[in-house]
């Protein structure tokens, strides 16, 4: 039975004791009805290698849903299944199907792009391209087609201001993005993925490489942004998904092993494995 | 969007693929006006004849392979010791701001034009050789020193990064052991570095049997087999230039079987260098 | 003899290389700059280069290597694109490299052979510069190739997945982002490819002839600084005017490779 720490700082325990009271009495009832994302005996390879085995998992639409597990467990590599960045890394293949919305994302008929639009992704080391920061954000609309520059600048600032960087940033918007602190580069890649309107973000331990202030603004934004989006995120770091307090997935050496609520997983959890992660045998 | 992709990956390799027909197109030609007078002559009498006299109809082109062989030679014996005890020093001995100007100054050596190198070699060199050591001047040995100098940059870089490649465990393996700064160099990196220091050469001897303005500025052209160093002597790259611009028929043909023969000799060389440097990785 | 002593041999030796090209290129500089007056670069020769100038050289010179690198230069960059984002190891890939890297070592002779049977005869172009400037572009096209390839292999992948990620395609990725970040490379690249075409001598006799006069058209044969150079000096016409030319030549390509490698330097410090 692991303890839930809480952190030090106070506002976070209030804003995290007003969430759950909120998510217990079903603050949107019709949330978390439909799914949105549906994983029938997806096997995935690197040549031999064999680095998922037979994953089901269904994931709610506008739900956030952890996946976690130790390292080499699978989890970026299922993450990135969804929305086919595997497919960069030659010799892959794949069984079992990945469905958005019932369509098998590896469907023949599949337009990749449109796909990666639809299932943004935030990576662990936030890598601003070498560009400005309004170029970056801009970036994937450019890509599509938008041209029209007062219909950019209408997204961009959205997408800035949903992923809380707007301020910081609204006075150097032609400022390369490398000034930006780690902190900031993370939103900035969160502004990024927000300005192409996805359905689905998918997070790989997005706050790894940041500290714990900045750690903790971002997994208050995640909660946010649910009211528009499904939200996946992957970590490492069990005390992580314990305060993110969310459907959970525990990922082990390319299995799913159990999946619950975080409070389940963490309090009662079925599998011996998972009693041995969450109380720190491991990972 | 997924035809698009397919098409802009099939124009690239059509470009891409400008550089393999362009290297056809070059074997194709050359050994098409070449091949004939081979044929004719039989690839022994051309290659062993020792007499060249185009006037008479006589195509032995003995003399400027040996007259290669032998530049050739030199310029190694010259160049090899000067450029990798360079590379030495600019790899393992200087610091590092010292060693990045100096590399520049050396790459520099490269950019000038061969034909500098001969004129300094003819104006300088030849004249200097035949008051002291006798001769004409224009000799294998002024063809060699120029040689020599001019393939130095290719030797110190590619020992340079064969050095630099040597991985730095086995310098801190002897250190731990109390060795020196040359000892190590000595016992563990040049053993090392040992297949890539004889690609260098071997790429090194393949620019200078390559070489040929800077050959016929200073050595000589005669057409006969030399004996000592302090004769003139003809290259195979030099017969070509110096013959091209008046020869007509099978004169024209002969130079030409000279160009497949030069090809074959460089092709055999970088395939060479290649292959021991790719050989020999442990 | 001791690690000191022994350093300061090769220390010795080294210096022995740089002296060499510290010599060169000053003796020809103290002999060639003197004379070096606005007239000589901008007229032409007379007396077959007894005196006059060399305008025709240089603007034979600025014409072949400008269209050279014209040709050579997209072959160049499209080629290192297709070799590091397009394929995986396959056969056409290796094809293509087998390609490039045996025209790097072929002899400016033998270019000069090949131009001459296919470009000015087969091609019936004559003794011109475009003859010329055909076989220059094969001949640095390894050159651009290796340096641009070098040069987009050293950007972070990173990039590359992110901009994926964002929706974008192959194409886009190697447009909007591996190329832009590569350009340094790149330049340096094409700045070294100009100064090997520069200093070219025996491909460009056969191909764009020896004229004095000044080109008017691309199909009109032309001299370029190092072949005037290599006439004046061999033919013993004027030593004078050959240092002239010589060091015309050697500031040109000091001044190119000056700028390359200074904007290889930038491009290091940047990432560093």
């Amino acid at each position: 039975m692991i303890e839930v720490i809480p952190e030090p700082m106070g506002d976070i325990e209030t804003v995290k004791a007003k969430d759950s009271a909120e998510r217990n009495n079903n603050r949107i009832p019709e949330r978390g009805s439909a799914v949105k994302i549906q994983v029938r005996d997806f096997s995935f390879f690197y040549g031999d290698h064999q680095a998922l085995r037979n994953i089901n998992l269904e994931i709610k639409r506008n739900q956030l849903f952890t996946i976690m597990g130790p390292s080499g467990s699978g989890k970026t590599t299922f993450l990135r299944a969804i929305n086919r960045l595997g497919d960069l890394i030659p010799n892959t293949r794949h069984k079992g199907s990945i469905r958005i919305d019932g369509v098998d994302v590896y469907d023949s008929g599949i337009d990749i792009t449109e796909l990666r639009r639809n299932a943004g992704m935030v990576f662990a080391l936030p890598v601003p391209l070498p560009m400005s920061i309004f170029d970056n954000v801009a970036y994937g609309l450019r890509m599509q087609g938008t041209r029209n520059r007062k219909k950019l600048e209408e997204i961009v600032e959205k997408a800035l201001q949903d992923a809380i960087l707007w301020d910081e940033v609204k006075d150097r918007l032609s400022d390369n993005a490398s000034r930006l602190s780690g902190g900031q580069l993370q939103r900035l890649s969160i502004a990024r993925v927000l300005a192409l309107e996805p359905e689905i973000i998918l997070l790989d331990e997005p706050t790894s490489g940041l500290d714990p202030i900045s750690t903790f603004k971002i997994e208050e934004l995640l909660w946010k942004l649910i009211d528009r989006y499904t939200v996946i995120m992957v970590t490492h770091n069990p005390l992580q998904a314990a305060r993110i307090d969310s459907d959970t997935a525990f990922f082990l050496t390319g299995e799913v092993v159990e999946t619950g609520s975080a409070y389940d997983i963490f309090t009662r959890p079925k599998d011996k494995r998972t009693e041995d992660y969450v109380s720190g045998k491991f990972g | 969007m997924r035809r698009s992709e397919t098409l802009v990956q099939w124009s690239l390799a059509l470009v891409a693929l400008f550089a393999i027909a362009a290297l056809a197109l070059i074997i194709i030609f050359i050994f098409k006006e070449g091949s004939p007078i081979i044929a004719r002559l039989g690839i022994v009498e051309f290659i062993m004849g020792t007499k060249w006299s185009p006037s008479r109809g006589t195509f032995g082109i003995l003399p400027m392979i040996l007259g290669s062989f032998w530049v050739t030679l030199s310029a190694l014996v010259i160049g090899v010791p000067i450029g990798l005890a360079s590379a030495i020093f600019l790899a393992e001995m200087a610091p590092s701001g010292t060693s990045r100007i100096l590399k520049f100054a050396i790459q520099l050596l490269a950019g000038i034009p061969s034909v500098v190198f001969g004129f300094i070699g003819l104006v300088i060199l030849v004249p200097l050789i035949r008051q002291w050591l006798g001769g004409p001047g224009f000799s294998v040995l002024a063809a060699g020193i120029v040689l020599g100098i001019m393939i130095l940059p290719t030797i110190v870089s590619v020992c340079y990064d064969v050095f630099k490649a040597v991985p730095q465990a086995y310098r801190e393996g002897m250190i731990a052991l109390g060795a020196t700064r040359w000892q190590t160099i000595r016992m563990v990196v040049l053993p090392a570095a040992r297949p890539g220091i004889i690609a260098a050469i071997i790429l090194g001897m393949g620019r200078a049997v390559g070489e040929t303005m800077a050959v016929i500025m200073v050595a000589g052209n005669a057409t006969k087999i030399p004996v000592s160093l302090l004769e003139p002597v003809r290259t195979l790259t030099s017969n070509i230039a110096l013959e091209m611009g008046y020869a007509v028929g099978e004169h024209r043909e002969a130079l030409f079987a000279t160009g497949i023969v030069l090809f074959i000799i460089i092709a055999i060389l970088n395939t060479l260098a290649r292959v021991v440097a790719r050989v020999e990785k442990v | 003899m001791t690690d000191r002593r022994i350093t300061l041999l090769f220390a010795g030796i080294t210096s022995l290389t740089l002296l060499t090209l510290v010599f060169i290129i000053g003796y020809v500089m103290i002999n060639g700059l003197p004379g070096l007056t606005l007239e000589f670069l901008i007229e032409s020769p007379r007396e077959m280069g007894r005196a006059g100038g060399v305008l025709p050289a240089i603007v034979g010179t600025v014409l072949l290597t400008a269209i050279a690198l014209i040709i050579a230069a997209p072959v160049g960059i499209l080629t290192a694109v297709y070799l590091t984002e397009y394929t995986r190891d396959s056969w056409l890939p290796r094809i293509v490299r087998f390609g490039t890297e045996s025209l790097a070592g072929i002899p400016s002779i033998i270019f000069g052979l090949f131009g001459f049977l296919f470009f000015v005869i087969y091609l019936d172009l004559g003794w011109s510069i475009l003859s010329g400037a055909l076989t220059l572009s094969v001949m640095i096209l390894p050159t651009i190739v290796r340096t641009s390839e070098e040069a987009i292999r050293a950007v972070p992948d990173a990039y590359r997945e992110v901009s994926f990620a964002l929706g974008s395609t192959r194409w886009q990725t190697v447009t909007t982002v591996v190329l832009p970040s590569a350009k340094p490379g790149i330049a340096t690249g094409i700045m070294l490819a100009m100064g090997r075409a520069i200093g070219e001598t025996a491909a460009v006799i056969f191909t764009a002839g020896s004229s004095l006069r000044l080109p008017r058209s691309l199909l009109d044969p032309t001299r370029t600084l190092p072949v005037h150079f290599y006439i004046l000096a061999r033919e013993g016409i004027s030593l004078e005017n050959a240092y002239r030319t010589a060091s015309v030549l050697i500031l040109l390509i000091l001044a190119i490779n000056i700028a390359a490698y200074t904007i290889m330097d930038r491009l290091a410090k940047k990432e560093g």
